[in-house]
């Protein structure tokens, strides 16, 4: 645009040469709408489109089942899964097989609960429990557990102690790491205003510290329920004579790929439901943090 | 008054008329002096603003009062019942305020206690509320309840209006002079801003070099008026103290 001067001899002012210029403009444009997102949405809502997919993934696996080009050897058709974990149900196979199960995660969580936690207050409370206990926890925490199966065999025997050892381990290390971590990430400002008001040292660990660490604590949680289930699977493979584990041992040697992929359904909502109970937890517990956002 | 000692000193409580007494108190960190023999009185119900540059070991000495560091040598005599209210109002996120206004108070004390405290300082209608839900001022305040509700003889506040927007500042400053006149609590106040110094202070100490390099006794009548010629010739003076040209601002 031009910001010579112009010339003095017509009485218009200055302005009036530019804005001529933006009225040409402004006739030779185009104006495009901008249209609301809302008009643009399609009429489909979003939980339909997204159960199409593995909809159309489990109508494709009953087509393929159906033809024969995937036999029952390999992989039973989604019917006969769905068929086969209706009568392990109903002649309460499945519930019995559940309840073991879980009784030995449940055994497994609560005593790594309780030693991964005790440790981690142990090391993180205290400077000589940190010298103590950090160092072998820190190396143990390298070995996989799994890797102790034979000779939790040996010390154990092959009944449920063994199972629960095993799950017990590998519960233990992420509780451990998480809530250690908790309490030396608390916040010093804090644990300072805290002395200020005249806490003691008790007061300091229940009030402050205790408080602050809770949810690196329920990251050890998550952390440690998916170590639980995993373990379960490792430690019921070997000598079950009851479990989940059992009846998926079993299936294999009939050939039984239904009864297996029953069984891995049970394994995968065991671990949503574990899940969902520790959001439960958080959604309880944290709800004074800033950052939650799980409403 | 009770006073309680801390430090490496021998315990001498003696009934003073004071409600700070310091005496040959050194601080070093790594060798540096930061509080080089430094020498402060406060009266009781005295209010005692501390200016300085930043650096100059003003927090250290607020910090030593309130006995959250005592790598110390030389005499600090304090009152036992002290209160802190720091820059950040440091409140436990995982407590609703009124559990963190009793946070520390000996016995099990009521909520009303917390309460009372709350409407003092105008936020009895946050009472239920989590800290992350607050504003900067309201957190403040919170803040200011919780030191007072111990109904301490010595009140330290640092930097307390730092962090808050320009018209929140003025109101906190308001209501900090407002609560001291009603409790007659001595208080030091740790800051950088002159103007809020001259405005609440009955003494202005000025820190540098590790010891109290300056004293203004500001005798205006309250409520402060920042318009009034002798509050302007306080602060100006107090500015050239801190090494701050006022020729160049006074157009």
């Amino acid at each position: 645009m031009s910001i010579s001067h112009a010339p003095p001899s017509p009485p218009e002012p200055d302005i009036s040469d530019i804005s001529e210029t933006h009225a040409e403009q402004g006739a030779a444009l185009h104006l495009t709408p901008i249209v609301p997102t809302s008009a643009r949405r399609t009429r489909v809502p979003r939980w339909l489109r997204r159960t199409t997919g593995p909809l159309l993934l489990l109508v494709l696996w009953q087509l393929l089942s159906a033809t024969g080009v995937l036999t029952a050897d390999v992989l039973a058709s989604p019917g006969r899964i769905a068929q086969v974990g209706w009568d392990l149900i109903a002649d309460g196979s499945l519930p019995g097989a559940i309840g073991t199960s879980l009784q030995r995660v449940a055994g497994g969580l609560l005593l790594g609960t309780v030693i991964g936690t005790g440790l981690a207050l142990v090391s993180g409370l205290f400077r000589i429990g940190e010298d103590l206990v950090d160092a072998p926890v820190q190396m143990l925490r390298t070995v996989p557990f799994v890797g102790l199966i034979p000779l939790f065999i040996i010390w154990f025997g092959i009944g449920e102690a063994p199972k629960i050892a095993i799950i017990t381990l590998g519960v233990t290390f992420p509780l451990y790491l998480n809530v250690y971590a908790g309490i030396r990430g608390v916040d010093t400002q804090l644990i300072e205003a805290g002395e200020s008001l005249g806490l003691s040292r008790r007061g300091l660990v229940r009030h402050v510290v205790l408080p602050g660490a809770l949810p690196g604590a329920l990251t050890g949680l998550r952390y440690s329920l998916g170590i639980a289930w995993l373990a379960l699977v490792f430690a019921e493979q070997v000598n079950a004579d009851a479990g989940i584990g059992f009846l998926m041992v079993q299936a294999r040697d009939f050939l039984r790929t239904d009864v297996i992929v029953v069984c891995l359904i049970v394994y995968a909502f065991l671990g949503l439901l574990a899940d969902l109970v520790v959001r439960l937890l958080e959604r309880l517990l944290l709800q004074w943090r800033p950052t939650f956002t799980g409403r | 008054m009770a006073t309680d000692v801390h430090g490496p000193v021998s315990p001498q409580v003696s009934p003073t008329s004071h409600a700070v007494r310091v005496e040959g108190l050194s601080r070093s960190f790594d060798g540096r002096a930061v509080i080089d023999d430094l020498r402060l009185d406060i009266r009781p119900g005295e209010f005692v603003a501390l200016l300085g540059r930043s650096g100059c070991g003003k927090s250290t000495l607020l910090r030593i009062l309130a006995g959250l560091d005592r790598d110390i040598r030389g005499t600090v005599l304090v009152p036992r019942r002290k209160a802190v209210a720091f820059q950040a109002p440091r409140l436990m996120p995982w407590k609703k305020v009124w559990r963190n206004v009793l946070l520390g108070l000996p016995g099990k004390p009521e909520r009303a206690v917390a309460e009372k405290a709350l409407e003092e300082v105008g936020l009895d209608h946050r009472t239920d509320a989590w800290p992350k839900t607050l504003s900067g001022g309201e957190a403040q305040r919170a803040s200011l309840a919780r030191a007072l509700v111990r109904e301490p003889d010595l009140l330290l506040l640092d930097e307390p209006f730092g962090a808050l927007d320009a018209l929140t500042r003025i109101k906190a400053q308001r209501l900090v002079g407002e609560l001291w006149l009603r409790r007659g609590c001595a208080v030091l106040l740790v800051t950088h801003d002159v103007e809020e110094a001259v405005l609440l202070a009955d003494r202005v100490l000025v820190m540098d070099d590790g010891v109290i390099a300056h004293e203004q006794t500001v005798d205006l009548d309250r409520p402060r008026d920042i318009a009034d010629p002798r509050f302007a010739e306080l602060r100006a003076g107090l500015l050239e103290r801190l090494g701050v040209d006022t020729a160049a601002e006074a157009a």
